[in-house]
C-alpha cells in the first residue's frame, strides 16, 4: 500500500500546486485587469477611505481638498473645490461614482500616495496609514481669473499662459467652464450639455489657427535660410494658388516687402509664397519641431490632450498628402490647432528658440511638508536658433506696436505677438452662421525678457482677433507682469 | 526517547511568535499603538499549547512531533485573521480551540487502543449517516444559503458534516482493511476493464452511496466532493487498482451531470463558477469579490487589517461575504499576498506529508488506511475550499481546517489530529521496541 500512499501524496501536491498557480494568477498576473474590472469597486472604495492630497495654486491657495465624512470604519472622504468653476479646467474632478478627469486623473498616484510593494511593508511595520501627497501647481489664481473672466466676456474659447523659460503653465482656462462641485449631482447634465462645458478647449479643441500660424511659417523660413529679415517678396493683392485666389484683406497690394512689414500687416500673399519657397518637407519638419503632429508633453492624460496638425477627418496628414502649401502657410487649409499648441509656439519664440515642456504641476509635498518631487523644467525641442527667435520677436513686436494686434499693447512694456482671424463660415458648432470667425492672439511680454507667453482664442465670433482675443491676452499678461 | 517531544517544543516557539506578532499588527492597525494585550493573547495561547505539549509528552511520547505545532500554527493564524474581522468571533474561536484541545486529550485518553473502532464500524457508519441527516431533522435543522448545514440544540450550534467525515473515514478504513484482499483477488476483467467484485463492494457502496445521497439531500456540495475524493483515495490505496478509481470517476461524472441537471442548487453553483460575471451583483457576487480581494494582495499583501471586508458608508454591504469562514483564504491573500497564501498552502501540504508518513510507518492495515483516509480527507477539504474561492472548482461552503471560524470545524479537526497522533505513537513505539530487541539480540550473541 505504501506505493499508493506516495502516489496519493504526489497527486495532492500537484493539486496544491494548482492552488498556488491560481492564487498567483489572481493576485499578481491578472491583478491589474481585475482591479480595472467594472464589477470591482474595491479600488474606488479604498481610495475613498484615503485622504487624497490637496491641489494647490502657486500662491498656496487651495484648489481641491478632501473633507472627511463619518468616522471609524465609516470614514470616507469627498472632494471639494473651493474656487468652484475657476479651476474646473484644467484640474477636473475626482469622485467615487463619477471617476476622475484632467489633472485629478493624471496626478492620481501622487494625490493618493500610491506606494510601492516594499513601501507598504514598511508602512505595515510602522502601522502608518497611507495618506495622499499635496500637489502644488503653477497656476496663478489672479491670471486664471483674468483669463476665464476675459473669455466669459468675449465668448466660448480658451486661454493658455506659459512661463517661457520653464514651461510652467500659469493659467489655462476654457469657456464655458464647469463647477466640479456639481459633478456628483449633475454629471449627466454637464455631459449632454450642447455647449460641452466638460471639454477642455485649451487642450482638446482643434481650432483653425488663422494668421497666428504665420509665426510657424516665418520661423521655418528664417531658420532654414530660405529668407533673411531683409529678403523681399512681392506681395500682390491677390494670388492664384491651385486654381483659387489667395487674397490679402481688402485686396491690398503691398509690392516687394520684407518679413517685418509682412508680419505686421499679416500679408497673406507674402506668406503664401514663403510657404511655397520653404517647401512641404521643411514646413512639416518645423511644425514637428514646434510639437505639431504629436501629443503635447503636458502633465494631463494623453486622452485629454489633442494633437495639432493638418486634419483629414480624424487623421493627421503628413508630407505628400497633396496639401495646399500656400494656404497652410497662412493658417488655412485643414489646419487644426489647440490653444495649448499655439501657446507653445509663442513660448518657443519667447524662450530664444527653445521650447520647454509645458507643465501644470510644480511640486509634490508630503502631509508633513517634506517636498518629495520638484518640477525640473525640461526642454522639448529647439525649433529655431536664438538668432531666428530674435528676428521673429522683432517682427512680432511690430504687430502689436503698429500692425494688426495693437489691442494687445501694454503701456510701458514691449509686447510681441500675432493676431489671427480664421473665417469659419457655416461652422455647425456656431449655429451655421455666415460671419463666424475664430479670433486669435498669441504673444509674449515683455518682448526682450519674456515672463509669459499666451495664446487666447474665441470661437464663433463676428470680430477680429485683435478685437476679441488681444484684450484677453493683455489682461492676463498685465496680471502676471504686475504680480511679480 | 524524548527527542520527538523536544522537537515539538521547539516547533511551538514560532507559533507563539507568529500569534504575538499578528495580534500586535492588528492592534497597531486598529488603535494606532502597540497594545500590551497582544502579548497577553500570545502568552495565553502559548500556555495552552504548552499544556497540550506536556500532555503529549506523557501520553504519546513517540508521536509525530510536527503535526501539533503545524495545527497550532494554522489555528494561531486563523485566530489573528478572525480577530481582525471581529474580536468577539475571535474570543469564541479561542474558546472552541480550548474545547477542541480538551476533546483532543479525551480522544487520546480513551482511544489509546483505537482498534476498538474496528469493532464498532457499522455503528460508527450509522452515526456518521445520522449526523449527515440531522440538519434536515425538524426542530434542530437549520438552513444556511440554500444548504442545510447546521444543527441547533439549545444554545449549541454545530455542523455535523465535520464529525461525520471522521466517522465515514473510520468505516471505510476498517471495511477496506478486511476486504481489500478479496477486492483485489476477486476482481474480474469485463471487456478489458477490471471490475471490483460487487458482493464485497456492496456494504461499502451502500454506506458511501447513502452519505452521498444525504449530502445532496442537505445540499452540502463541498462536503460531498470531499467525501467522494477521500473514498476514491482510500479505495486506490487499499487495492492499488487504478481502474477502480477510473470507474469511480466515471460514476462521479455521471452523478455530477445527473445532479447538475436535476438539482437547481447544484446547477446554479456550476453556472456561477463558469460565468461569474453574468450575475456580478447576484449569485456571482461572492466568487467575484473573493477574486477581487485576491487581486488586492499582490506579492506581499496589504498588511494585517488593511483589507476591505465591508463597504464604508451606508448601507453596510459585505465586500467579502463570509470572510470569517468560506472566503477567509481570499482575505489572507488580500492582506498577506501571494507569499502569505503560499505559506498557508505549504503548511497544509506539510500536514499532509506528516500524515502520509504516519500511514507509511504504520505496521497494520487498519492504521495505514485510517491514517491515509484522515489525512486525505483533511487535505482535500483544504483543497475544496481554497480551490473554491480561487475559482479552480465551483465554490461550495466547507471550512478551511483550523483557520476558518467555526467550533465544529476546529473541534473535529483536533479529534482527527488526535487519531493521527495515536497511530503515529503506536507505530513508532513498535519500531523502537523492535529496534531494542534487535539490539539486545545482537548483544546476546
Amino acid at each position: 500500500m505504501n506505493r499508493q500512499i506516495v502516489q496519493l501524496f504526489a497527486l495532492l501536491s500537484l493539486l496544491f500546486a494548482v492552488l498556488i498557480g491560481f492564487t498567483s494568477y489572481w493576485s499578481v498576473f491578472d491583478a491589474k485587469a481585475l482591479k480595472d474590472n467594472s464589477a470591482n469597486n474595491r479600488p474606488l472604495l479604498q481610495e475613498q477611505q484615503l485622504k487624497r492630497g490637496r491641489i494647490l495654486a502657486a500662491d498656496g491657495s487651495v484648489i481641491a481638498r478632501s473633507v472627511a465624512l463619518g468616522h471609524g470604519s465609516n470614514l470616507r472622504y469627498i472632494r471639494r473645490y473651493p474656487e468652484g468653476a475657476l479651476f474646473g479646467h484644467p484640474i477636473g474632478y475626482s469622485f467615487i461614482e463619477q471617476g476622475q478627469s484632467e489633472f485629478e486623473q493624471s496626478h492620481n498616484e501622487e494625490l493618493v500616495g500610491t506606494s510601492s510593494e516594499f513601501g507598504s511593508i514598511l508602512d505595515q511595520l510602522t502601522g502608518a496609514n497611507q495618506e495622499g501627497d499635496d500637489v502644488v501647481t503653477n497656476l496663478d489664481p489672479a491670471a486664471q481669473r483674468a483669463a476665464l473672466g476675459g473669455l466669459q466676456a468675449a465668448g466660448f474659447g480658451a486661454v493658455v499662459a506659459i512661463q517661457p523659460r520653464s514651461g510652467r503653465v500659469l493659467a489655462m482656462a476654457s469657456n464655458p467652464p464647469f463647477d466640479p462641485n456639481r459633478v456628483p449631482s449633475h454629471l449627466e447634465q454637464l455631459d449632454t450639455n450642447p455647449d460641452s462645458p466638460l471639454l477642455n478647449r485649451a487642450t482638446q479643441s482643434p481650432y483653425p489657427p488663422g494668421s497666428t500660424f504665420k509665426v510657424v511659417t516665418a520661423a521655418a523660413g528664417l531658420n532654414s535660410g530660405t529668407i533673411t529679415p531683409e529678403t523681399t517678396i512681392n506681395a500682390p493683392g491677390s494670388l492664384e494658388v491651385q486654381g483659387q485666389p489667395l487674397q490679402n484683406d481688402y485686396l491690398q497690394n503691398f509690392g516687394p516687402i520684407s518679413l517685418d512689414t509682412a508680419l505686421t500687416n499679416s500679408v497673406n500673399t507674402w506668406f503664401g509664397q514663403l510657404g511655397q519657397r520653404v517647401g512641404e518637407s521643411t514646413l512639416f519638419n518645423y511644425m514637428d519641431r514646434f510639437g505639431f503632429n504629436a501629443t503635447p508633453p503636458i502633465d494631463l492624460s494623453a486622452s485629454e490632450v489633442g494633437k495639432s496638425g493638418i486634419f483629414e477627418g480624424e487623421n493627421l496628414l503628413g508630407p505628400g498628402a497633396g496639401i495646399d502649401l500656400a494656404r497652410v502657410a497662412i493658417g488655412q487649409e485643414r489646419l487644426g490647432v489647440t490653444p495649448l499648441q499655439m501657446a507653445e509656439v509663442a513660448a518657443a519664440v519667447a524662450n530664444r528658440g527653445r521650447l520647454m515642456k509645458p507643465q501644470i504641476w510644480s511640486r509634490v509635498v508630503e502631509p508633513d511638508g517634506h517636498v518629495v518631487k520638484r518640477l525640473k523644467p525640461a526642454e522639448y525641442s529647439r525649433p529655431m536658433s536664438e538668432k531666428t527667435a530674435a528676428e521673429l520677436t522683432t517682427a512680432m513686436e511690430g504687430v502689436v506696436r503698429e500692425g494688426t494686434g495693437t489691442n494687445a499693447a501694454i503701456p510701458g512694456v514691449a509686447v510681441a505677438g500675432k493676431t489671427g482671424t480664421a473665417e469659419t463660415p457655416g461652422n455647425a458648432t456656431c449655429g451655421g452662421g455666415a460671419a463666424e470667425n475664430q479670433g486669435w492672439f498669441i504673444g509674449f511680454a515683455p518682448a526682450q525678457k519674456p515672463k509669459v507667453a499666451i495664446a487666447a482664442t474665441v470661437e464663433c465670433t463676428t470680430q477680429f482677433g485683435n478685437d476679441v482675443a488681444a484684450p484677453i491676452f493683455r489682461s492676463v499678461a498685465e496680471t502676471i507682469l504686475s504680480g511679480k | 526517547m524524548r527527542s520527538a517531544r523536544n522537537r515539538e517544543l521547539v516547533a511551538l516557539v514560532p507559533v507563539a511568535l507568529l500569534l504575538t506578532a499578528g495580534f500586535a499588527a492588528v492592534f497597531a492597525q486598529e488603535n494606532a499603538r502597540m497594545g500590551g494585550l497582544s502579548l497577553i493573547y500570545g502568552a495565553y495561547f502559548l500556555a495552552v499549547c504548552l499544556a497540550t505539549h506536556i500532555y503529549l509528552r506523557i501520553r504519546l511520547p513517540q508521536a509525530d512531533p510536527y503535526l501539533f505545532p503545524l495545527a497550532a500554527l494554522l489555528t494561531a493564524f486563523g485566530l489573528v485573521m478572525i480577530y481582525r474581522i471581529d474580536a468577539t468571533l475571535a474570543r469564541d474561536q479561542a474558546n472552541w480551540f480550548v474545547f477542541g484541545l480538551v476533546l483532543f486529550a479525551l480522544t487520546i485518553h480513551f482511544l489509546r487502543d483505537y482498534d476498538v473502532l474496528e469493532r464498532y464500524r457499522y455503528t460508527i457508519a450509522a452515526v456518521g449517516l445520522l449526523l449527515l441527516l440531522s440538519p434536515r431533522l425538524p426542530g434542530i435543522g437549520q438552513q444556511v444559503n440554500g444548504a442545510y448545514l447546521g444543527v441547533k440544540v439549545g444554545p449549541l450550534q454545530f455542523q455535523p458534516t465535520e464529525f461525520s467525515k471522521i466517522c465515514i473515514v473510520i468505516f471505510l478504513a476498517s471495511y477496506l482493511r478486511e476486504h481489500r484482499e478479496v477486492l483485489i483477488v476477486g476482481a474480474r476483467r469485463v471487456l478489458g476493464v477490471t471490475l471490483p467484485p460487487l458482493k464485497h463492494l456492496g456494504p461499502m457502496l451502500v454506506v458511501w452511496g447513502a452519505s452521498m445521497f444525504m449530502l445532496v439531500f442537505i445540499r452540502d456540495l463541498g462536503s460531498s466532493l470531499m467525501f467522494f475524493a477521500a473514498f476514491l483515495a482510500l479505495l486506490y490505496v487499499a487495492t492499488g487498482r487504478f481502474s477502480f478509481v477510473v470507474i469511480g470517476m466515471v460514476m462521479f461524472l455521471f452523478g455530477a451531470w445527473f445532479f447538475a441537471s436535476t438539482v437547481p442548487h447544484v446547477e446554479a453553483r456550476v453556472d456561477i463558477w463558469l460565468n461569474p460575471y453574468k450575475e456580478a451583483q447576484g449569485n456571482g457576487y461572492q466568487i467575484l469579490q473573493s477574486i477581487f480581494a485576491q487581486a488586492e494582495g499582490g506579492l506581499f499583501g496589504r498588511g494585517f487589517g488593511q483589507a476591505l471586508i465591508t463597504a464604508p458608508g451606508e448601507p453596510h454591504t459585505a465586500l467579502l461575504p463570509a470572510a470569517e469562514t468560506d472566503t477567509i483564504y481570499s482575505l489572507i491573500v488580500d492582506e498577506l499576498g501571494l507569499f502569505g497564501a503560499t505559506g498557508v498552502i505549504l503548511l497544509y501540504l506539510l500536514i499532509a506529508a506528516r500524515g502520509f508518513k504516519i500511514a507509511l510507518l504504520a505496521s497494520d492495515g487498519f492504521s495505514k488506511l485510517l491514517a491515509t483516509g484522515l489525512t486525505a480527507v483533511f487535505a482535500i477539504q483544504a483543497f475544496v475550499i481554497i480551490g473554491g474561492v480561487s475559482r479552480v472548482i465551483p465554490l461550495t461552503g466547507v471550512t478551511l481546517p483550523f483557520i476558518s471560524y467555526g467550533g465544529s470545524s476546529i473541534v473535529a479537526n483536533f479529534v482527527l489530529l488526535a487519531l493521527l497522533l495515536l497511530i503515529s505513537d503506536r507505530s513508532r513505539s513498535e519500531e523502537a521496541v523492535t529496534a531494542r530487541r534487535t539490539a539486545l539480540a545482537m548483544e546476546g550473541r
